[in-house]
């Protein structure tokens, strides 16, 4: 194994389609044109000499040591600055070019430490290799003059020194190393987009920069590590790399945190990870990472983390760590007394959305062939249920219809209940990036999310709607469509059902579901519904990107469907730049629901009923299949509470903090006979547990997750199970206790499996996955490299449907008890639960959930900012910290659901989507007051949490 | 089965009635029970045919109607 390292090409790639011939060093070369002589030189296997430039960012020219000689031109252009011309021959070598690379050199070297051999950054540090490329022998200035390496010059205090700046708790900086080659200020600028950095002063004063002269972590720096990986010395380093020291080898792996699936660098020392690192030929991320994926992945270590199997009696009692086979076997008996005592199908199962396709896979295989029932369902239930069925009623299938690259052709963007730059960063950036070259942008949107107005990005339209009224404004927004002639009637006369889209355009058009109409149940001015909906439908390519903010409704399904109609009545369907894009939460949501994680679906969305599907598997697997659909997660524990639904095995899911209404889950798991949970951690649902299986973190498995835009990518093993095994193979041994004899002895069987029974999967591989890095369902003889953009030529399901969206206002209404709306979301550092990023140093980013509410409605209630508030609904009530802030609506209030002791869950209701049971976590309504502390139930919780976690202390014999 | 549990069914059946009740194209009531039969739990099924058959109380006439398209549901485990 070596350390991958990409080819740094100097500049960005042009995508100009007319090619340009020239001559470099004597060799015929042709690239697009608008490419620049170093990029061209690179390509033809030279490597000019540079400092300031590398591909991710824009040529700066500030170096001066890419200098170039062009044949009948003057002077010494800089190759990073000065593009391609056909006929022209350059040369990159010259005696004049080699001396004035070491005059730049020496100048350099001349304000740097010579500190090599006890640099972090000795071994991987471009200073170091430009110093060798161009011959550097001596630094005639000496180091005795002003200087910025040296915090005392002969005995006096340097001001021209700074100390490190060692505050971000992943990455230190040292300003004596910095040789102001603005790499970090454009990576930030460019390729994250959050412009906290910047060069202060001028000539000799220049210095990096965050914010107004602050500390990197009291700027508004948000920690993607995109100013590390460009800064070419130790001036930005990882701190595990100061510790550690320089990687030997590294493996190509997918992160685990959001549904964006960013490629890493895994690099490691032996079986350490040293750092992660962005793979630059990662089709998802491009080479850029956020907060999470970066540096978050200290969990996988956290002493927190149980590491042997254990089991108890009663949940009353301390767990007692047991065998392997003990705990199996403890498991696998208590399984069949109950499915003996209470009938097949009083168990089920829980997959889940952090673990492979591969694990999602034999978890439902378990339950379909194992338990003999369809008892299975997955966290995508709480999350984008509703676009599996909403997109497939629309469209034929159940998921995106592009992929993230689509975006940069995007003229209009129209995000709706998604807060990509905290949820999904990465994709936020290329987000933000189209939106800085001009793109459009519509937010509809409780909350002003940064995407309204952060630097050089501004909604051109931000729709501050109601909670829970998300089907009235897509409706309105189709009302304005259809009646003012934007309809693409082409496109929907080609594309589309006739029938279906006379009977919705003639209900879209009735004027009560004009914006003035709803004006009032939307909260939101009609002329600005009118002007995004002009936007949307005139304004070139329009891209319709969402989130669980439209999925997690009463009405999340019919949303979801409306947002169809709105791509399919424009024509924004079928080529890049437009589509339907669901941005999904969890890493793995479409590839558990692609795995047949729900109770109704076999792997591929092959509904249970189908004989011909069913039969497929049945020969396969050796047993016959019940073709009823099993119970979904909400039904799981109404079934529980009834008495009726006695065992459940949770992998890598924590449904005791994740779901809503966390007093119907307590009560429902307490009611089981056995609860088994396979995790990291004891996580909340592991108090109501009587098997505890412990898993393990991505880096010590194989597999595969599949992200937002149907790309299936492995992640590889780059260290041995600290627990013993790899989630698939604790699947596999209970599933052997129950009597299986399954055999799989690498992940890769059980994708050749996967793709022998799928159709949509038929040509995936490992072999395939490893040869060309990625590939994006469906993958068969029809499309043998996947689908980047679907319905290219017509729909999966044929004609596409035109689906009536009645608006329907929920149950949770405001009233006099409860006169607020709240709602929930997630924010950058942290991720869903916060199992994993609660234990890594992201916490210092946003150590508790706290409360937003308007200046309005705090004052009402004489809440100040930074209050103990109580926030109560019909469910039930919790306290959290106040903060007051005009980015919630009057009559709104927000917060996260990261930490166990906020119980945002104790608040939210059972109510749920119509067609998927989704539950409604976005609106409840709630009263707020000033309170003094932990509500009662928050003080018992606690209490439980502690007493549950017990674990017996074993006293050896021996001793 | 629990007075509870049934009334959490015919509030799920009635939201489920307010969007097909809605649709104009094609038969919506065989659309419900098309819906019901698919993404229903047959106890489920079972449950709110029973509660149809007494009469059917707090449901919508719509979702009774479709309701009772829905086949007999065999429960035995």
């Amino acid at each position: 194994m070596t350390l991958i390292k990409e080819i740094d090409f100097g500049t960005p790639e042009s995508k100009s389609e007319k090619m340009i011939t020239l001559t470099i060093d004597g060799k015929t070369v042709t690239v697009p044109e608008g490419t620049s002589i170093m990029r061209a030189a690179m390509e033809a296997g030279t490597e000019i000499p540079k400092l300031c430039a590398t591909d991710s960012v824009k040529a700066f020219g500030s170096c001066r040591l890419c200098v170039i000689e062009v044949e009948g031109r003057n002077g010494t252009p800089a190759s990073c600055t000065t593009p391609v011309a056909p006929g022209i021959s350059v040369k990159t070598q010259t005696p004049r070019l080699a001396a004035i690379r070491r005059g730049v050199m020496e100048l350099y070297i001349s304000d740097h430490p010579l500190d090599c051999l006890t640099c972090a950054a000795n071994g991987d540090c471009e200073l170091q290799d430009m110093a060798g490329a161009v011959g550097l022998r001596d630094v005639r200035y000496g180091y005795d003059g002003a200087n910025h390496v040296f915090a005392r010059n002969s005995g006096e205090i340097n001001f021209d020194w700074k100390p490190k700046d060692e505050s971000n708790p992943y990455f230190a900086y040292d300003p004596s190393k910095c040789i102001v080659c603005n790499r970090c200020v454009r990576a930030c600028e460019e390729v994250q987009g959050t412009f906290a950095l910047t060069i202060s002063g001028r000539g000799f004063d220049s210095r990096v920069s965050p914010g107004m002269d602050e500390a990197f972590f009291e700027s508004e720096c948000v920690s993607c590590g995109a100013c590390v990986q460009a800064c070419p010395t130790a001036t930005l380093t990882e701190k595990s790399v100061i510790e550690i020291g320089q990687p030997e080898h590294s493996e190509i792996t997918t992160c685990a945190y959001c549904g964006v699936g960013c490629t890493f660098k895994a690099e490691m020392r032996g079986e350490e990870v040293v750092r992660m690192v962005p793979w630059k030929d990662g089709k998802a991320n491009h080479g850029h990472s956020c907060i999470k994926g970066r540096f978050a992945y200290g969990y996988a270590h956290h002493g927190d983390r149980i590491l042997n199997p254990m089991v108890r009696e009663s949940i009353h009692e301390p767990w007692r760590e047991v065998s392997w086979d003990e705990a199996l076997t403890f498991a696998a008996d208590r399984l069949k007394a109950i499915q003996a005592k209470y009938g097949k199908n009083s168990v089920g199962a829980i997959t889940s959305s952090r673990c492979s396709n591969e694990e999602t896979y034999l978890v439902q295989k378990l339950v379909r062939a194992g338990f003999g029932n369809n008892n299975v369902d997955t966290c995508a239930r709480v999350c984008h249920s509703p676009t599996g069925y909403g997109l497939n009623q629309a469209f034929g299938t159940s998921a995106g219809t592009q992929d993230f690259d689509s975006v940069d052709d995007s003229d209009v963007i129209l995000v709706i209940g998604a807060n990509p730059t905290d949820a999904h960063p990465v994709f936020g950036s290329r987000m933000k990036k189209r939106l800085r070259e001009g793109a459009k942008l519509i937010v509809v949107d409780p909350r002003r999310i940064d995407l309204v107005r952060s630097p050089h990005v501004e909604a051109d339209y931000h729709l501050p709607l109601k909670p829970g009224t998300n089907v009235a404004m897509v409706t309105a927004l189709a009302h304005v469509i259809v009646k003012e002639g934007l309809v693409n009637e082409a496109f929907v006369r080609e594309r589309c059902d006739q029938d279906e889209f006379r009977d919705w355009a003639d209900f879209v058009a009735q004027d009560r579901n004009s914006p003035e109409a709803l004006e009032s149940v939307l909260g939101v001015p009609a002329a600005d519904i009118r002007a995004a909906a002009r936007l949307y439908a005139t304004g070139g390519n329009a891209a319709i990107y969402y989130g669980l903010g439209v999925t997690e409704h009463a009405q999340g399904s019919t949303a979801v469907m409306g947002i169809a109609n709105l791509a399919m009545a424009t024509g924004n369907l079928g080529r890049r730049g437009v589509g339907v894009n669901p941005l999904r939460g969890q890493n793995n949501v479409q590839g558990s629901c692609d795995m047949g994680s729900f109770p109704h679906e076999l792997p591929g969305y092959q509904h249970i009923s189908g004989e011909k599907a069913r039969e497929v598997f049945e020969k396969d697997w050796g047993v016959k299949i019940d073709s009823e659909p099993g119970l979904r997660i909400p039904n799981m524990f109404d079934s529980a509470i009834e008495g009726l639904f006695k065992g459940l095995y949770v992998q890598g899911e924590d449904i005791l903090q994740s779901d809503p209404d966390t007093r119907h889950v307590s009560a429902a798991l307490a009611n089981m006979e056995l609860v088994i949970v396979q995790d990291l951690f004891l996580v909340e649902t592991a108090h109501y547990a009587h098997v505890f299986l412990p898993g393990c973190s991505f880096l010590e498995k194989d597999g595969t997750f599949t992200n937002a835009e149907r790309r299936i990518q492995r992640i590889r093993k780059v260290m041995s199970p600290k627990n013993g095994y790899g989630d698939w193979e604790i699947t596999q041994l209970l599933a052997n206790k129950l009597g299986m004899n399954w055999s799989y002895v690498n992940p890769s069987e059980i994708m050749d499996e996967i793709a022998r029974l799928t159709p949509s999967f038929a040509g995936v591989s490992y072999e395939k996955l490893d040869r060309d890095g990625s590939v994006q369902w469906p993958c068969n003889d029809d499309a043998p490299d996947g689908m980047p953009i679907m319905h290219i030529n017509g729909f999966a399901r044929g004609k596409g449907k035109f689906v009536i969206t009645e608006y329907v206002a929920t149950d949770e209404k405001v009233g006099p008890r409860f006169p607020l709306l709240l709602t929930t979301g997630r924010i950058l550092s942290q991720y869903n639960v916060g199992a994993q990023t609660r234990r890594t140093e992201n916490s210092r980013w946003h150590e508790e959930d706290v409360l937003e509410i308007h200046p309005h409605d705090a004052e009402e209630r004489g809440v100040r900012d930074g209050d103990w508030v109580k926030v109560q609904s019909r469910a039930g009530e919790t306290t959290l910290k106040a903060v007051v802030t005009e980015r919630v609506a009057t009559g709104v209030v927000y917060t996260t659901f990261h930490h166990p002791m906020t119980q945002a869950n104790v608040v939210t209701t059972d109510n749920s989507d119509w067609a998927t049971n989704c539950p409604e976590y976005k609106v409840t309504a709630v009263q707020i007051s000033v309170s003094n502390g932990p509500t009662e139930w928050q003080e018992k919780y606690r209490e439980l949490s502690e007493s549950a976690r017990r674990i017996a202390t074993v006293i050896d014999a021996a001793e | 089965m629990s007075h509870n549990s049934v009334d959490k069914l015919v509030k799920m059946a009635n939201q489920i009635a307010s969007f097909f009740c809605a649709q104009k194209s094609g038969d919506p009531v065989a659309g419900m029970a098309e819906h019901l039969t698919k993404f229903w739990e047959p106890r489920m099924r079972a449950e709110i045919i029973d509660h149809v058959a007494h009469g059917g109380a707090g449901l919508e006439p719509f979702a009774i109607e479709a309701i009772k398209r829905l086949p007999a549901v065999s429960t035995a485990a």
